[in-house]
């Protein structure tokens, strides 16, 4: 029989506002194998652990139960101090009191019914709890980066500069992402290449880097400190290593009409192409879409330009398998589609424009050479009108657009005011909001600048539509400061594209058994104690995946990424989780069902002799866990019909004995 | 009747024991009465003429019989399969429960089972049955005999009979024949239209009846657990009393989920109930969601296939998804 103590943690009004602490200590006190039990105002304090440790030794207790906050807060406190007062670790269990029941429950006597049920449970529990003892598995000095954009630039550059290799794999022919498409960057206004192209180059020079461009994560195996990443390196039809990237080939590919995505398609690219001057890697890649080569087998021109011989083009995707210790995800965003807002006909005129675009019109490495032209006739725009939230805090119920705010939106428009204005005085620039918001480091005084200093018309209200009529662009728009319908005649209206996270996210979230929200970005594994981990251990979140965030805020989630990153493959071992499955050979069918569901490959069989009670022997196939391996999830319990897979820590019969309680 | 006479099986036995390739049949015997047939292993050529049997009432499927029987000797013991039993067949070979070198498996074609429940509640005082063609001649103390249309008292499962095709065996006694479009959803369709407080009381009413004999997860081919969890004290499930109306439940509830995905649908449970509980309604409901969730899935259509419900891939439906499709209410 065990000698259980029960502690019944107040956590000052936060469960006592609505249990009373003292009926439940009182309550429990009369449960199987209770000898103490008692409350205090915080049991987590050091006097509240004191108090756990002495009831621990004076009673000769063999198990607790902390009737307190979520497991996930505190358990591995109350753990410890079992621990340190002698009793195993696994002792310990806890009713979680307040998140599953002061918090949700409003009065006083369902809240401490609740509760005490919670607590009965929980000693079920720990009368059948054995004492486990923890192993270890080491840990592969290696970080796998998925997205190449600045988010994982950055975080690739601080765990490299920790001194340890890592990859970066990236889908698109460069990296760079979307802050390679960007012309100048708020509230500084310096040039995005200039200081985005540096770090490229640093990544592309450190040896402790590799890029896996045009690439992508096919699938992932393992566990935290032992993933096995299998990555498909998609044909390029140019070898990686023997191009120089000079060029010549792009300049006299025979197919021109390719639409360059690079500047979204504005204007148009060879089959085979370097996306940008400053790419990295800077090598050529033949889109097999467009190649006349590819698709015909007529052609070559490139290959017969090709001074070093780079071409292939039988060249075919490679899957490769690599092993790392950790996964930072930072796959990014995208603008979401303008399919759904024809209102502001996006579809009908080339010059209702969204604001990446915008950014390419603007920049000197962009279609018209960095000058604003309109698309449609390449003249001077003289009135522009910037249209807030087009697709962001969307009601809830509308079919279109997403509920929450892009963030950056509000600043990058005052920016495109300001440089619009700043270049060329004679234009006028109107600006429809919702609200303007410029929290940040000097944030709303650059906003109050576009406003102050460069005149923009910033109007609060939103536009109704927008019609193409005699090559001018009519604008219905209201003010709602000044209670009247405007009209607009405008050259250039720049719609204000929410943001969404990549497509490629949620299949790789699957992969990674990550989670995720309702919009497809990932989960942290706390919002505001643990906001660059992902629930899955050995998972980190780095930059847009995890929500709409700006450069500064990406660049500071990309380093403490790196750092919890660093922080992990600095340990030689992890200690590993002791609730691991373990199978009962005499009554295993050998079925293969328990190894089927398992996600981390820990099942194996043997041919096992047995020695039957008539002393003859029969050998029989039976399942096998290697606990290093196995991660504890209980697929393999539920799967196994004779009940002979059981996990330790969480067998059935504690289970059971959970629910019987709880429905006594 | 069956297209195939006694004798030729006899005959095929024989000759396979003389030649050596096996030392033991699995067949069928006379019980205590002509519709009472048994399982049984013969292991001469003697016993075969005297006492083996085929004929309308040699339902019993013998896949689970070769766990045990693979065991007792290492020379080959001879099987016959009807079609249906041959997904049991493979479903037990996915799950390695036996050797499958050690077997001599003979497809034989099936017309179709009779169901001796179905003949019992129209007659009574049954002294034999004589099958002829498409009719049952069921001799009786005072009714004299009373002949059936064959078709009317087939075993549910060969009315809606899924397979006349062979999926497993070494040697083929008449030709084999094709898979067939059934009926045998339309049941559980049925039950699907119901509300849940109908459903429950259909269930009530069915279940209510259970003796706790065992049967069905005895003759079960996919119940071959070394340990079942009702005869096992440890798992918490063992064979408890039914001491509330819930309780009787449970049994089946459990059983259910533990064949569901590599129940082939034989049809077994229901045949041997002697209750008459619809037990297959249970197991059809759950090949019906994981055909509608996961696409057609038959186990035991072949050996080493994985049913999708062990068998995680990224198009797996969301749980969400599952709400509202195939009767689960939201």
């Amino acid at each position: 029989m065990q000698r259980i103590g029960v502690f019944v943690c107040h956590c000052g009004t936060n469960i006592a506002g609505t249990v009373d602490v003292k009926a439940v200590a009182e309550a429990l006190k009369f449960e199987p194998g209770v000898v103490v039990s008692t409350d205090y105002q915080y049991m987590c304090s050091q006097a509240g652990q004191e108090m756990i440790k002495e009831a621990i030794i004076e009673n000769k207790l063999t198990g607790i139960v902390v009737c307190s906050c979520s497991p996930r807060m505190h358990e591995a406190t109350f753990r410890k101090t079992a621990a340190a007062a002698g009793l195993n670790p696994y002792m310990v269990e806890i009713a979680n009191i307040r998140e599953q029941c002061s918090w949700v429950h409003k009065d006083i006597p369902t809240g401490t019914e609740k509760a005490i049920i919670l607590g009965k449970a929980a000693i079920a529990k720990v009368n059948l709890n054995a004492p486990l003892t923890p192993g270890e598995s080491p840990v592969t000095k290696r970080a796998l980066v998925i997205g190449g954009g600045i988010a994982g630039i950055q975080t690739a550059l601080d765990i490299a500069d920790a001194g340890f290799p890592v990859d970066i794999v990236e889908t698109k022919p460069t990296i760079g992402g979307k802050m390679a498409q960007l012309d100048k960057t708020f509230p500084t206004l310096d040039c995005a290449a200039c200081i985005l192209t540096p770090k490229m180059v640093d990544v592309a020079t450190n040896d402790k880097i590799r890029i896996f461009s045009y690439s992508e994560v096919s699938e992932v195996n393992g566990f935290v400190g032992n993933f096995d990443v299998t990555i498909k390196r998609r044909a390029r039809y140019v070898k990686e290593d023997i191009c120089t990237g000079c060029g010549l080939c792009t300049e006299k590919c025979p197919q021109k009409k390719v639409p360059n995505e690079f500047n979204l398609n504005m204007d148009n690219r060879r089959a085979i192409y370097i996306p940008f001057a400053q790419a990295v890697p800077k090598v050529a890649t033949i889109d097999p879409e467009s190649c006349t080569m590819l698709k015909t087998g007529k052609c070559g021109v490139c290959s017969k330009v090709c001074t070093v011989g780079a071409i292939d083009y039988n060249a075919k995707d490679e899957f490769i398998t690599e092993k790392y210790g950790a996964i930072v995800v930072a796959t990014g965003f995208n603008p979401i589609s303008m399919d759904k807002f024809d209102e502001y006909a996006y579809s009908q005129s080339k010059d209702v424009i969204t604001s990446l675009e915008l950014e390419r019109l603007m920049n000197a490495a962009g279609p018209t050479g960095g000058t604003l032209l309109r698309p449609s006739d390449g003249e001077h725009p003289h009135t522009i009108v910037f249209v807030q939230c087009v697709g962001s805090r969307c009601d809830s119920c509308a079919e279109k657009g997403k509920e929450y705010c892009s963030k950056i939106c509000c600043m990058y428009t005052a920016k495109h005011a300001m440089l619009i204005r700043d270049k060329y005085p004679d234009t006028d620039v109107y600006v429809f909001y919702i609200d303007v918001r410029t929290p940040g480091k000097n944030f709303d005084e650059f906003y109050r600048r576009a406003v102050e200093e460069y005149g923009v018309h910033y109007i609060k209200g939103m536009v109704g539509k927008v019609s193409p009529e005699g090559g001018k662009l009519k604008v219905r728009a209201s003010d709602l400061i000044d209670g009247k319908q405007l009209n607009i005649d405008a050259d250039l209206v720049v719609l204000a594209a929410a943001i969404e996270p990549d497509k490629s996210a949620r299949p790789l979230a699957t992969m990674l058994t990550a989670s995720m929200d309702t919009n497809d970005f990932f989960t942290e594994a706390h919002p505001k104690l643990r906001p660059v981990e992902s629930p899955t251990a050995g998972v980190y979140l780095s930059g847009t995946c995890q929500g709409p965030k700006d450069i500064p805020e990406t660049v500071s989630q990309a380093g403490a990424a790196a750092s919890m990153v660093i922080a992990l493959l600095c340990k030689d071992k992890l200690t590993g989780n002791p609730c691991v499955a373990h199978s009962d050979e005499m009554m295993c069918n050998g079925c293969s069902t328990c190894e089927k569901v398992c996600p981390y490959g820990a099942i194996t069989y043997i041919d096992k002799e047995f020695r039957m009670p008539d002393r003859t022997t029969k050998v029989r196939r039976v399942a096998q866990v290697n606990e290093a391996v196995c991660q504890g999830c209980g697929a393999c319990t539920v799967a196994c019909m004779s009940g002979a897979m059981d996990l330790k820590g969480f067998t059935n019969k504690q289970i059971f004995a959970e629910v019987d309680a709880i429905c006594k | 009747m069956q297209e195939i006479t006694r004798d030729v099986l006899v005959n095929k036995a024989s000759e396979l024991m003389s030649a050596g390739t096996v030392d033991r049949v699995l067949g069928w015997m006379r019980g205590e009465f002509d519709y009472d047939i048994t399982p049984a292993v013969f292991s001469t050529e003697e016993e075969l003429k005297n006492n083996f049997v085929w004929n309308d009432f040699c339902g019993a499927n013998f896949s689970k019989y070769l766990i045990r029987e693979t065991q007792k000797s290492e020379n080959k013991v001879l099987v016959f399969l009807k079609p249906c039993d041959t997904y049991s067949f493979n479903q037990l070979l996915t799950e390695h429960r036996f050797d499958r070198e050690k077997v001599y498996a003979v497809g034989i074609p099936c017309n179709g089972m009779v169901d001796m429940t179905e003949i019992k509640k129209a007659n009574e005082a049954i002294k034999a049955i004589e099958e002829s063609g498409d009719s049952i001649v069921v001799k009786t103390l005072y009714d004299g005999d009373v002949t059936l249309d064959r078709a009317d008292v087939l075993l549910e499962r060969c009315k809606n009979c899924k397979s006349k095709k062979h999926v497993a065996y070494d040697e083929l006694i008449g030709d084999d024949g094709e898979i067939i479009e059934s009926a045998r959803f339309d049941e559980v369709a049925k039950l699907e239209k119901m509300t849940a407080d109908e459903r429950y009381a259909f269930w009530q009413n069915e279940l209510s009846r259970c003796i706790r004999c065992n049967a069905c997860r005895d003759i079960c081919p996919a119940c071959t657990c070394e340990k079942c969890v009702f005869d096992n004290p440890n798992s918490g499930v063992e064979n408890k009393a039914p001491a509330d109306s819930f309780e009787e439940k449970m049994f089946h509830i459990i059983r259910a989920f533990h064949v569901a995905g590599r129940c082939t649908d034989c049809g077994e449970c229901s045949r041997v109930c002697p209750q008459g509980i619809p037990l297959h309604l249970l197991n059809r409901k759950f090949i019906s969601d994981i055909n509608e969730f996961y696409g057609e899935y038959q186990a035991g259509s072949e050996v080493g296939n994985r049913a999708p419900i062990v068998n995680y891939t990224t198009e797996d439906l969301e749980p969400g998804e599952a709400v509202g499709r195939g009767g689960i209410d939201a």
